[in-house]
């Protein structure tokens, strides 16, 4: 890529959310929003490597996203729902639109912004579409780059695009940040997909490597400026507190040659401490806010066990099942009670650790279908000594994995178990 | 996600009250920007530079100025978490304009807090 193209690349990401946010302010349709500054970037990559980047590029997008809407006015197009009444006389129609998306740039405020990500995310959507619409709009990254990280085909992400932005249309979904209890609802949505994004590029199940690393950037990003948004709400800053700690392991997660290093086996001195530091920091404010028992603050609370023990061995687990407990109670889920189970293990030993894992399936039927529960079995087999049953389970998972390292890792946990059957035999 | 130094620079005759209310409402609100859409560290104007240089005989020498002979001097910076450098450029681009400056992008290598 050229410099140029490269320059308004990065250009396009720190200014394309504010953009759309101040077109939806306008057009109370964020589809519309979205296509109107796509024109604009369309034309500044036409214009700018032969003009050169303008001083003020946000202002020069911005009134290149108003010709297109005037134009497309022009044409007929009900650009402005609100006001579809008064299309009756164009020409001032053309002239107020021209002067409303102006001033509208000029005055975006962290309000619209917020607004946006919450119609993204807004429940009405599937997950998916969520997630690929925030991406697009608040992360500015191109449907290439998503449809790469999620690793379907670039097309497939296209469609699901465009259905969210119909699905938002049909739906009179309004541009506003929800008040009262709704609020509670749709902040948990946001979170969620940031969650989910976050995930995706932290434990991802596949796609290349470098853009899952930009997820997780993107989504501790978004985060981070939910923290800024919306300063009161405890959970924004108890999941950004989560996904600091938990990114503040990502030099150690992997050895030398790329293999998976779990975590009793990772090289404390490469975990951030800054970063550290910073998760610590918001999960106190999370707790000052009074939301310490909620389902991300417990989350947090866990991962920070795990960051405050010098060695593995120092991991207070106690603590750590008592925390499980409580996110079963509120949040009962079959990877919960799986984890809930480790911590068991690691607490009271692995004889209590299979009991609690058996258990754990035996009230998620779903757990069997996942690998990390043959893993875990195997796991705890193999320190009670039972190496045939837990060479099975390790088949097993290996069997239930699509990720290569995973994989890798576990066959290499097989050999080791295979050697030591011998050696005993 | 790397951290960047993004710093605009002064002529040394610089005088503050040639500064129009409009630079500087510039760039506060480009400073919101930032804050908002997660970017920022910190921001902040820098006040007159002392410095100060070992001796030989191991004192310190503490002088007014900025340490090196330069027809610039630092005036503010802001500290910047970004995906790549290209987008801490775009930002310092938007500097330029803020603040009618110079402006200077380097990477911050960062070091771990202290235990």
């Amino acid at each position: 890529m050229s410099e140029v193209h490269k320059t308004i690349e990065a250009v396009w990401r720190i200014e394309s959310t504010r953009l759309i946010a101040a077109i939806a302010r306008v057009t109370h349709d964020v589809g519309i929003a979205e296509e109107l500054a796509q024109d604009a970037l369309v034309k500044a990559l036409e214009v700018w490597p032969e003009e050169g980047i303008p001083e003020k590029p946000g202002a020069w997008l911005m009134k290149a996203a108003t010709r297109r809407a005037i134009d497309s006015l022009r044409r007929g197009r009900m650009l402005v729902k609100k006001h579809e009444e008064l299309a009756r006389e164009l020409e001032v129609e053309q002239e107020r639109l021209g002067e409303a998306l102006q001033l509208s740039l000029e005055q975006v405020i962290d309000d619209d912004v917020l607004r946006l990500i919450f119609t993204a995310c807004h429940p009405v959507l599937a997950v998916e579409g969520r997630i690929a619409l925030t991406l697009r709009l608040i992360g500015g990254l191109t449907t290439t780059e998503i449809a790469r990280a999620f690793l379907v085909p670039e097309k497939t992400l296209g469609q699901r695009i465009s259905r969210a932005k119909k699905t938002l249309s049909e739906a009179h979904v309004p541009f506003e940040t929800p008040a009262g209890d709704e609020l509670r609802q749709r902040v948990e949505s946001v979170l969620l997909v940031v969650y989910l994004i976050f995930n995706e590029g932290y434990t991802a199940t596949s796609g290349e490597e470098w853009m899952r690393a930009a997820l997780s950037d993107e989504a501790l990003r978004l985060g981070r400026m939910l923290a800024q948004l919306l300063p009161g709400e405890s959970e924004v800053q108890a999941l950004v507190s989560l996904m600091e700690l938990q990114s503040s392991r990502s030099a150690a997660r992997r050895g030398k040659d790329g293999e998976a290093v779990l975590f009793p086996d990772q090289d404390r001195s490469l975990w951030d401490a800054a970063q550290i530091q910073r998760g610590m920091v918001a999960l106190e404010r999370a707790q000052r806010l009074g939301g310490g028992a909620k389902p991300y603050a417990l989350q947090a609370a866990i991962a920070a066990c795990h960051m405050r023990a010098r060695t593995a061995e120092e991991t207070d687990w106690d603590r750590i099942v008592l925390l499980y407990d409580a996110l079963l109670q509120i949040n009962p889920s079959p990877i919960v009670a799986l984890n809930r189970a480790v911590a068991v293990g690691m607490a009271q030993g692995p004889a209590a650790g299979l009991d609690a894992v058996d258990a754990a399936a035996a009230g998620f039927t779903a757990l069997a279908g996942y690998h990390l529960f043959p893993s875990v079995r195997g796991d705890l087999l193999m320190k009670l000594g039972r190496l045939s049953e837990a060479r099975e389970e390790v088949q097993r998972a290996i069997a239930m994995t699509k990720n290569l390292r995973e994989q890798e890792l576990l066959a290499s946990r097989l050999k080791q178990l295979e050697q030591r059957d011998n050696g005993g035999a | 996600m790397p951290q960047y130094l993004v710093a605009g620079y002064l002529p040394d005759d610089f005088d503050p009250s040639t500064v129009d209310e409009a630079t500087v409402r510039e760039i506060h609100a480009l400073t919101k920007e930032m804050i908002a859409a997660g970017v920022r560290k910190f921001a902040g104007g820098l006040g007159p530079a002392k410095s100060l240089r070992g001796q030989p005989d191991g004192g310190v020498l503490v002088t007014d100025g900025p340490y090196l002979e330069t027809k610039e001097h630092i005036g503010g910076l802001w500290i910047l978490e970004c995906a790549d450098l290209d987008e801490a450029l775009a930002w310092a681009r938007k500097g330029v304009a803020a603040t009618r400056s110079q402006v200077e992008v380097r990477e911050i290598f960062f070091n771990p807090a202290p235990e």
